[in-house]
């Protein structure tokens, strides 16, 4: 009997490590045909090594553990940001329901999307009936104000044409002609989830915005968030704006969608930018993104098709926001309040207090480029060092930006970007130059377990820590929380390390 | 060959909502069916409506069409053929690397997703927990991965030179541009020595998961069951003892597998073999030597376990471990198997457990007695469950399968009551439309279902990750199951749901 106790019963946690199921793992090693513990250790022991790294760094076919996902996830999470608009992925439907996982278990929401559910025949003859019948049934079902249309491999490798299958499907009368079905192709061996945010967003504001501009400006400024996954940090923009007396226009705002009250009643749909709002984007003064590689498409045809300027501003640490309230300041002529430069204070003098535990420590980080940029920008303000810099979902432009930046502190001096580079590589980093500190998904606590180095979860997805993506990193709120989070998992570290009686504790501080 | 076991179902009085209670219950939920149905185009509805159903006693099926396409734009829950393979099959074989061969992203969602766990030293000589991709480019799509994929296979045994083999778990683009898997592992099968299998789970196959199931199957038939017979051949297999045994089917969802073999150990059987969750190739290849499958999830491995019965004389037998009643009725089905040892065993092994099991039930029966339960798995819980359910007096209202054959409505029969709604592929209109009806005290289904129902205030668990919790299986896990069904239902959280001051104007009016 191993549940000996009906009032503290064992899950898996502690289950297993009761000495019946100790002698059951024993027992199953007889069967397993396993390597010898002593290779077992001696290998791990080489996996630690300068010479595995050069092995490992001069693969050239093999990824393992990247960092970045494909296209269509970053497309319906565009989608999701408008009002009632139902994403609809054209291809094989396995993909869907991935998605639907991936960012359900992240922002622990729900998350609704469909699937053409395309099937062998659809391979052969095409996916046209199943966007046509797809498109009907989803249209009835769910009742969508707006269905934004991408497509999986499946789809892109057969070559389906969207615009046609759409055109030939309104005709059929799956669903009324002047409803909107945006479209973006986004093939998942082309670029990666921020590629396919970039292309659905430019679908669907070049779907919206058709026809729509007008003779004056509607003086307001767009916001792009790019692939944002801290619902904190739409609603940190939006608060800033509206301290600043600022008119903008979210594009888009999922921000209600992935973050909604539980009322007991389900709402498929809550929130989003209004259609209109979104079609009069097109008369705004100017555009804000506050991601440029995952809105590089989306920007280009804003500057061409709507004639508008546009810029980038990543609101991280407090240069960052600084430039970013400096700009809302100078394309809307309003001061910035005293309430925010309150702020801004405050969290400067948060930062000076903890300065000394954060000065030269080493930091590894691996994310996408925009958010890479943005906690570069705080850590080299805060005097920590960027040391190995992963970035899977790399490109030429990124990284040039990002030398700029690195260029421009001392801090930055000692800092290798490793572009298109993996999760197997920044182990081999920090085994063989090692840092105080490494910053990641939840997918960097197996580095964590296999290296020890102390590791802050900032990034998208993160599974295993919750509420998270609640709070925002944007804004000088948002500096606070990027400094709690790094600050104290450095000093509960330092905790962990002088925690043996006798041994290590006289440097046990009760006041750090 | 095997019968499914049945469930010992009391006789309940059918659960009847007030408004109904007038009503005949089969008839009241078939005009729900045809309520929710109202909505779809035609051409859907025809479709949907061979899908949904309700159980009627002394029926032999429960009266839904399976395994038919999803409607295309319906919100269907299933997966792929590729999920089905790298997933739920291979995926969890912990000692060999299988490639996501494709694309980046089917490899990068379905990293560390199932909980199948294992123990190894992950990245050394263990691989559950790693995502291996081939991250395909335009070049490969035009170009052709067959090299691409070779020089890989090379990387990855020099970087992870423990690992016993390889698996390649194709992605949908594999089959279409003509890439030949197959040579490419033949050849560096011979090169590095090792086994490499090549699975066409490509994911526009079949309607689901399920078809990547087969062909998983049909894989370790065709690359991993040769071995055993060179082996045999050669002479190099033991005989092993007349009480080996394998286990079919269990992935070891936060244990399940452990759980389950701590009891087959316990009645005197010897399990040479663990598919797949915890298991590693070798126990593959000493499969054929055992004398007797014991299938957990016959969905998933039924094709492999009528292979072993046709081609090496090796009967199987299902079992269900969920809840004492069944786990009692599995160990005697199982041990009559056996000799009169094994079979005193069988009842000594029941008997020990006993104490622990009624206190578990005296424990939580009473907090969770005539409550009702809506079930939406994949293709085997969907069933499995319910006397576990029962066990702890709860009572089932609707299930069905995201992934269920016929074979599969067919063994439901003897696990659900009169009146019981059945749904197959269930799209998310119907599953809200359905539950918002029944009212069900708890909703038991997967995470992209998990917090419609409970913005909706309904207790719901996990039944494919067992909501982060288990292992569910065997005597312990059953106790794990009845806390984890307490927790959900008795929660307080769900009393907050609502400002008062809304409450209370609903009074007022």
């Amino acid at each position: 009997m191993v549940q000996k106790n009906i009032d503290n019963i064992k899950d898996h946690v502690e289950l297993f490590h009761q000495e019946e199921y100790q002698e059951l793992f024993a027992g199953k090693k007889q069967f397993e045909g396993g390597h010898d513990p002593d290779l077992v250790a001696q290998t791990a022991e080489w996996t630690k090594t300068w010479e595995y790294r050069e092995k490992n760094f001069a693969r050239e076919a093999l990824t393992v553990n990247p960092a970045k996902a494909c296209q269509p996830l970053g497309a319906i999470l565009a989608a999701v940001g408008f009002e009632k608009t139902l994403p609809f992925v054209h291809g094989s439907q396995g993909c869907v329901s991935y998605f639907r996982s991936h960012f359900t278990r992240h922002f622990k929401e729900p998350f609704s999307a469909v699937s053409s559910s395309m099937t062998e025949d659809a391979a052969v003859f095409g996916g046209q009936n199943n966007m046509i019948d797809g498109l009907a049934t989803s249209y009835n079902l769910y009742q969508p104000k707006m269905i934004a249309v991408c497509t999986t491999c499946m789809a892109e490798v057969i070559g389906d044409d969207l615009q046609a299958f759409i055109n030939n499907a309104k005709t059929a009368g799956s669903v009324p002609k002047e409803f909107p079905v945006p479209y973006a192709h986004t093939p998942s061996f082309v670029g990666s989830h921020i590629t396919g945010y970039d292309n659905m967003l430019k679908g669907i504001l070049g779907n919206l915005t058709k026809g729509e501009k007008a003779e004056t400006t509607n003086g307001k400024i767009n916001f792009i968030p790019g692939f944002e996954t801290y619902i904190g940090n739409l609603r940190e923009i939006k608060r800033i704006a509206s301290l600043m007396g600022i008119n903008y226009t979210l594009l888009a705002d999922n921000s209600d969608y992935l973050d909604s009250p539980n009322t007991g009643e389900y709402d498929m749909y809550p929130g989003g930018t209004p259609l209109e709002a979104a079609a009069d984007s097109i008369n705004g003064e100017a555009t804000v993104a506050f991601q440029a590689y995952s809105t590089t498409k989306t920007r280009e045809f804003i500057e061409k098709e709507w004639q508008q300027p546009t810029s980038v501003v990543r609101p991280m640490g407090i240069r960052g926001t600084d430039e970013f309230l400096i700009k809302l300041s100078a394309l809307t002529g309003q001061p910035i309040p005293k309430a925010l430069e309150d702020e801004r204070g405050r969290a400067v003098d948060a930062l000076t207090d903890s300065q000394a535990w954060l000065h030269g420590k080493k930091v590894a980080l691996y994310g996408d480029p925009d958010l890479v940029i943005g906690l570069v920008q705080f850590l080299l303000e805060i005097g920590a060092e960027p040391v190995h810099i992963v970035v899977s979902n790399s490109n030429n432009d990124f990284e040039a930006e990002l030398r700029a930046l690195l260029d421009s502190s001392p801090f930055g001096a000692g800092a290798t970007i490793w572009g298109g580079k993996d999760l197997w590589h920044l182990r081999s980093l920090l085994f063989t130059e090692p840092v105080d500190l490494l910053i990641g998904n939840s997918y960097g606590k197996y580095l964590w377990r296999d290296t020890k180095v102390p590791f802050v979860r900032i990034g998208y997805p993160i599974f295993d820590r919750h509420h998270l993506h609640r709070y925002s990193t944007y804004g000088y709120e948002g500096t606070i929380n990027l400094l709690n989070w790094i600050v104290n998992t450095l000093l509960e570290e330092l905790d962990r390390n002088t925690i043996i009686p006798a041994k290590t504790d006289i440097s046990y501080d009760l006041i750090r | 060959m095997t019968p499914p076991l049945s469930a010992p179902i009391e006789e309940k009085p059918v659960l009847e909502t007030p408004e109904k209670t007038a009503q005949n219950p089969v008839l009241a939920t078939k005009e729900l069916i045809q309520e929710v149905l109202e909505v779809y185009p035609d051409k859907a509805k025809k479709k949907r409506e061979k899908h949904l159903n309700v159980f009627e006693e002394g029926k032999s099926d429960c009266g839904v069409k399976s395994n038919i396409k999803s409607v295309p734009g319906s919100m269907t829950t299933r997966g792929c053929a590729y999920a089905g393979s790298k997933g739920v099959v291979w995926g969890p074989i912990k000692d060999m690397i299988h490639i996501s061969h494709g694309p980046v992203g089917c490899g990068y969602y379905s990293w560390s997703g199932r909980r199948n766990y294992y123990i190894g030293t992950t990245g050394i000589d263990s691989f559950g927990t790693m995502d291996f991709t081939s991250d395909f480019q335009e070049r490969d799509i035009v170009f052709g991965g067959d090299k691409k994929l070779a020089k890989l296979i090379t990387e990855l045994d020099e970087l992870f030179p423990l690992n016993r083999g390889v698996s390649i778990q194709s992605e949908c683009p594999i089959g279409l541009i003509g890439d030949d898997i197959e040579a490419v592992a033949k050849k560096a099968s011979k090169e590095i020595g090792k086994t490499v299998v090549p699975v066409r789970c490509e994911g526009f196959r079949g309607v689901s998961q399920s078809l990547g199931h087969h062909i998983a199957n049909d894989a370790i038939r065709d690359w991993v069951f040769p071995q055993y017979d060179k082996e045999k051949k050669a002479g190099n297999i033991a005989d092993g003892t007349e009480y080996d045994v394998a286990i079919i089917g269990d992935y070891n969802i936060g244990g399940d597998a452990w759980s389950s073999r701590i009891l087959i150990e316990e009645i005197g059987l010897r399990v040479a073999a663990q598919w797949s969750g915890d298991g590693t190739l070798h126990e593959m290849i000493n499969t054929p030597s055992v004398k007797l499958n014991l299938v957990h999830c016959y969905r998933s491995m039924n094709y492999i376990s009528r292979h072993m019965e046709e081609t090496y004389g090796i009967p199987w037998l299902e079992y269900n471990f969920f809840g004492p009643t069944q786990i009692a009725e599995s160990l005697r089905a199982i041990a009559a198997k056996f000799d009169e040892k094994i079979q005193a065993n069988a009842e000594a092994v029941i008997a020990k457990y006993e104490a622990q099991t009624k206190a578990v039930i005296e424990k939580f029966l009473p907090r969770l007695k005539d409550k009702t339960v809506a079930l939406m798995v994949g293709g085997l819980r969907p069933r499995h469950v319910i006397p576990a359910f029962h066990d702890l007096g709860m009572k089932l209202i609707g299930t069905g399968y995201e992934f269920g054959h016929n074979d599969d409505y067919k063994r439901t029969t003897h696990y659900v009551e009169n009146g019981t709604l059945i749904y197959d592929d269930v799209s998310a209109y119907e599953f809200e439309a359905f539950i918002k009806e029944l009212k069900p005290d708890l909703v038991a289904s997967g995470i992209k279902e998990k917090y419609v129902f409970q913005k909706m205030a309904l207790p719901f668990r996990q039944m494919h990750s067992w909501d982060y919790s288990g292992p569910y299986h065997g005597y312990d896990g059953f106790a794990i199951f009845a806390r984890d069904m307490d927790l959900a239902l008795n929660s307080p959280t769900w009393s907050l749901i609502g400002a008062p001051w809304k409450k209370a104007e609903i009074t007022a009016q």
